[in-house]
């Protein structure tokens, strides 16, 4: 038996241990069910290491076959799928909670699944398990794709991808259980947090060893971006983490800072978890897989390196302008909102690398929808980085801030750019990955592509309406200088947008649900690739 | 046009790559786009300017306060002034004016229903709706019966006190007794005077109970707030029984439940929330709402 197989049995028989004491002793029903997860979890961690024991050969998988480097691609094809799974549970809860502020009735008076639990329960979903999934896989695959090495590590990778769903696991189920800390996008408690740092230092370690043994002479484009991504989402989970647990037999904490100083930590993170999870990770998939798809070389290397450090620069600033014309210093806020409009160029440098790389291959467009989803992606991405240095203009602001504007606006980039890139990347990965000749069916990714396309447009158009009309309500004074409607006045007037917000999200739904039926019909045909990469073969590193 | 075979050429746009590739992607030398960079730099001046006008960077002991030492704080000041400047010519008209005099005066019944319109819709509309229709439990303020008086004093001390609102001592109290719940009265006499109240309305006997029998209940237990007639009592707040407006509903159901468990409904004291013109402005527009006495 190995070290590492010897040391992780050693830590998950402990934790094991560790866990059923806490299960025995919590003070709540909730947090006994989460040690339970954790002891069940542990305990099914070690009986997989031994049986993987028994089952591997003695020698260490090689590190290069015929002088090919030997991929590791069982985690990626682990979280490319996984990923589709929680993203459709994702976008359902999504649904569901759009439908509940439409029609209140179907909150059903039932604490688990009321609107106030349900919605934590989607935004994780869709960012964390999705989104997070999708960035594992890909960056696994760029990482090694990119290095010409196989990936570092023997268990540590399948410890991050099941490490880090365990955590997706115990954070959605707290949340139907109520278990909060409360921060907008950092509601999981103390344990969880700890649980995830563990595994995020992990997968930090790995992608560093994998680039130490590239043999290629320099790191690609992409890869800048996903190391920003994992660097910066540790530094920030820490900073918004600074909290002491009331007891280890209570799923309660409490957070260091107070008051105003708890609400600018937890833009700071908000805001770049936007910057780092949802931009740098993304666009690292973006700088691999259109240059990949389109065949065409990244439209300007200077453009990636000035465009990747000001963003880097800028992005970790703009959190204040989620607090304008709040308790907020007045001095902080004029900064946020500054340095929100110096990042939009810095933003739209990734836009024009995505469209730009397009020149000369603009024709696969019509014939590879694919592709399509892709750059309209990138599309979409330049319209959402357009209105966010916008809406933190605090004269915008100020009609803005608290409506559906806000609303529309995140998933113009979540269902726009983060969810249309994701796909595309996936319909490429899992063909590549899986070893097949290609997707079973590009006619069912082109519906997938209307119906995803014209669902976002009803989305975002609708909380347009919906905002603007909020905000301009709230704003209205008759001429003797009284209010001219009362808040129930404005959220009678927005229903008829609410049900038009659900049926967009009703068939961005119905799209990745063709698209799991798609992904389910290539992996299990049999039609194996010729050619392992599902590509024309590679010209040797220069 | 570069030299197509070169490999460090892109054939397609003749620009040069730089000379490595990953995994088959390469990488054009496109200069910078000249409208990105400059709108980015235009961005950073402006960004600067910024700064130089308004509050912007911190140091040890303070922050640069800008050309013209603006401040959220003292801007929302001003605009509360303004917002008082627009109402104060409509105030003081309003503050002035006797309550009974202020409807016969076109211009003071429409500054008092602007601003008691506002007022009503912020405070008053979710217990008793939008349009002051009411809900179960919540009375309807647009018909002409009266819980406790219709005359524009007694809406005002409604207002001003609440009702059953104990935090002010001049609320208006009086509750119903709960007959049933603390046994003064049997299940087949709550049978016998519900069906009496309903025939009271003239709705038809539910269940065979003995209305002779409930109307020596109702006599006995009932007439004192609610008078020998049914017709109520606004000094206590007893309702009219015999108008056909029901409070909790007319079923048999409903009734018998307000007589085993009795009390009633609470209305806060607005004296301590709102200001007295607004008090006034609210009275005149309930008042005004249909039923005012």
């Amino acid at each position: 038996m190995r070290v590492g197989e010897l040391g992780l049995i050693v830590a998950f028989a402990a934790l094991a241990a560790f866990s059923l004491l806490v299960t025995a002793k919590a003070w709540t029903p909730e947090y006994a069910f989460h040690a339970a997860l954790f002891a069940l979890g542990s305990v099914a961690a070690v009986i997989g290491i031994f049986k993987r024991y028994g089952a591997r050969s003695a020698e260490w998988p090689a590190q290069e076959i015929d002088g090919k480097p030997n991929y590791n691609y069982g985690p990626i094809k682990f979280t490319s799928t996984i990923a589709l799974f929680w993203g459709i549970a994702g976008f359902l809860v999504g649904l569901i909670a759009a439908l509940q502020l439409a029609f209140p009735a179907l909150n059903f008076d039932l604490p688990w699944i009321s609107f106030g639990r349900l919605r934590p329960l989607h935004t994780s979903a869709v960012i964390f398990a999705f989104g997070g999934n999708v960035l594992l896989a890909t960056s696994f695959y760029v990482m090694q794709r990119t290095s010409r090495a196989r990936m570092a590590g023997d268990l540590a990778p399948w410890f991050v991808v099941l490490g880090y769903n365990f955590f997706i696991l115990i954070a959605g189920t707290g949340y139907l259980l109520g278990i909060t800390r409360g921060h907008e996008y950092a509601e999981p408690e103390w344990y969880a947090i700890l649980w995830l740092v563990v595994v995020w230092v992990v997968y930090l370690l790995i992608y560093l060893f994998t680039l130490a043994k590239r043999t290629e002479p320099h790191i690609y484009v992409a890869n800048w971006f996903y190391l920003a991504f994992i660097v910066t989402i540790a530094v920030l989970v820490l900073g918004n983490n600074t909290e002491i647990p009331v007891s280890i037999y209570s799923s309660k904490s409490v957070i260091v800072w107070s008051g105003v100083q708890d609400a600018m930590i937890q833009w700071w993170y908000g805001h770049n978890a936007v910057g780092f999870f949802l931009t740098a990770g993304f666009l690292g998939i973006m700088y691999y897989f259109v240059p990949k798809r389109a065949e065409r070389p990244v439209y300007s290397y200077r453009l990636s390196i000035i465009h990747f450090w000001a963003l880097i620069f800028l992005y970790i600033w703009a959190g204040p302008h989620h607090l304008h014309y709040t308790a907020l210093p007045d001095w902080a806020q004029t900064l946020g909102m500054t340095f929100s409009i110096m990042l939009w160029m810095p933003s739209w440098g990734g836009m024009i690398n995505g469209l730009m790389t397009l020149s000369g291959a603009w024709d696969k467009l019509r014939t590879d929808p694919v592709l399509r989803m892709m750059v309209v992606s990138v599309a979409f991405y330049g319209m959402s980085t357009f209105e966010g240095p916008l809406m933190s203009v605090k004269a915008v602001n100020g009609l803005s801030h608290y409506t559906d504007w806000t609303i529309g606006h995140v998933h113009s980039g979540a269902l726009g750019w983060v969810g249309f890139v994701s796909f595309g990347a996936v319909y490429c990965l899992v063909p590549w990955v899986f070893n097949r000749k290609g997707l079973y069916s590009l006619k069912l990714v082109d519906w997938h592509f209307w119906l995803g396309t014209i669902g976002i447009v009803f989305y975002i158009s609708s909380m347009w309406v919906a905002g603007i009309m909020q905000g301009l309500m709230w704003r209205a004074y008759t001429p003797q200088g009284f209010l001219e409607y009362s808040f129930v006045e404005t959220v009678d007037a927005m229903h008829p947008m609410y049900v038009i917000r659900a049926l967009g999200g009703g068939l961005f739904l119905v799209g990745a649900l063709i698209m799991a039926f798609n992904i389910y019909k290539t992996i299990a045909s049999p039609e194996a690739s010729e050619v392992p990469s599902g590509r024309p073969e590679l010209a040797p590193a220069e | 046009m570069a030299n197509a075979s070169d490999p460090r050429v892109d054939a397609r746009t003749g620009t040069p790559t730089t000379g490595h590739e990953w995994d088959g992607i390469a990488e054009l030398n496109t200069p910078l786009p000249r409208w990105w960079l400059w709108t980015f730099y235009i961005t950073i001046v402006w960004s600067i300017a910024y700064w130089i006008v308004y509050p912007a960077w911190p140091g040890i002991a303070g922050w640069t306060h800008g050309m013209f030492g603006w401040n959220s704080r003292t801007a929302v000041v001003q605009d509360l002034q303004e917002l008082k400047t627009m109402r104060a010519a409509g105030e003081a008209k309003l503050s002035a004016a006797k309550l009974e005099d202020i409807e016969k005066n076109p211009e003071l019944l429409s500054i008092a229903r602007a601003q008691g319109a506002a007022a009503f819709a912020n405070n008053c509309a979710p217990c008793h709706g939008a349009g002051a229709q009411g809900a179960v439990g919540y009375p309807n303020l647009n018909d002409d019966e009266w819980l406790w008086g219709g005359k524009l004093a007694d809406i005002q001390t409604t207002l001003q006190h609440g009702i059953r609102w104990d935090a002010d001592k001049d609320t208006r109290s009086g509750a119903m007794p709960a007959f049933g719940k603390d046994g003064t009265l049997k299940a087949d006499e709550i049978k016998n005077v519900a069906q009496y109240v309903r025939s009271l309305s003239g709705l038809p006997n539910e269940g065979g109970a003995d209305l002779a029998k409930g109307k020596k209940v109702f006599a006995d237990n009932c007439a004192a707030c609610h008078g020998d007639d049914g017709k109520g009592n606004q000094e206590l707040g007893a309702p009219n029984l015999t108008d056909k407006i029901w409070l909790y509903g007319s079923t048999t159901a409903a009734i018998e439940n307000r007589v085993t468990v009795g009390g009633g409904g609470q209305m806060p004291a607005w004296g301590d929330r709102l200001d007295p013109t607004t008090i006034k402005a609210l009275t005149v527009y309930v008042h005004s709402l249909g039923g005012g006495k």
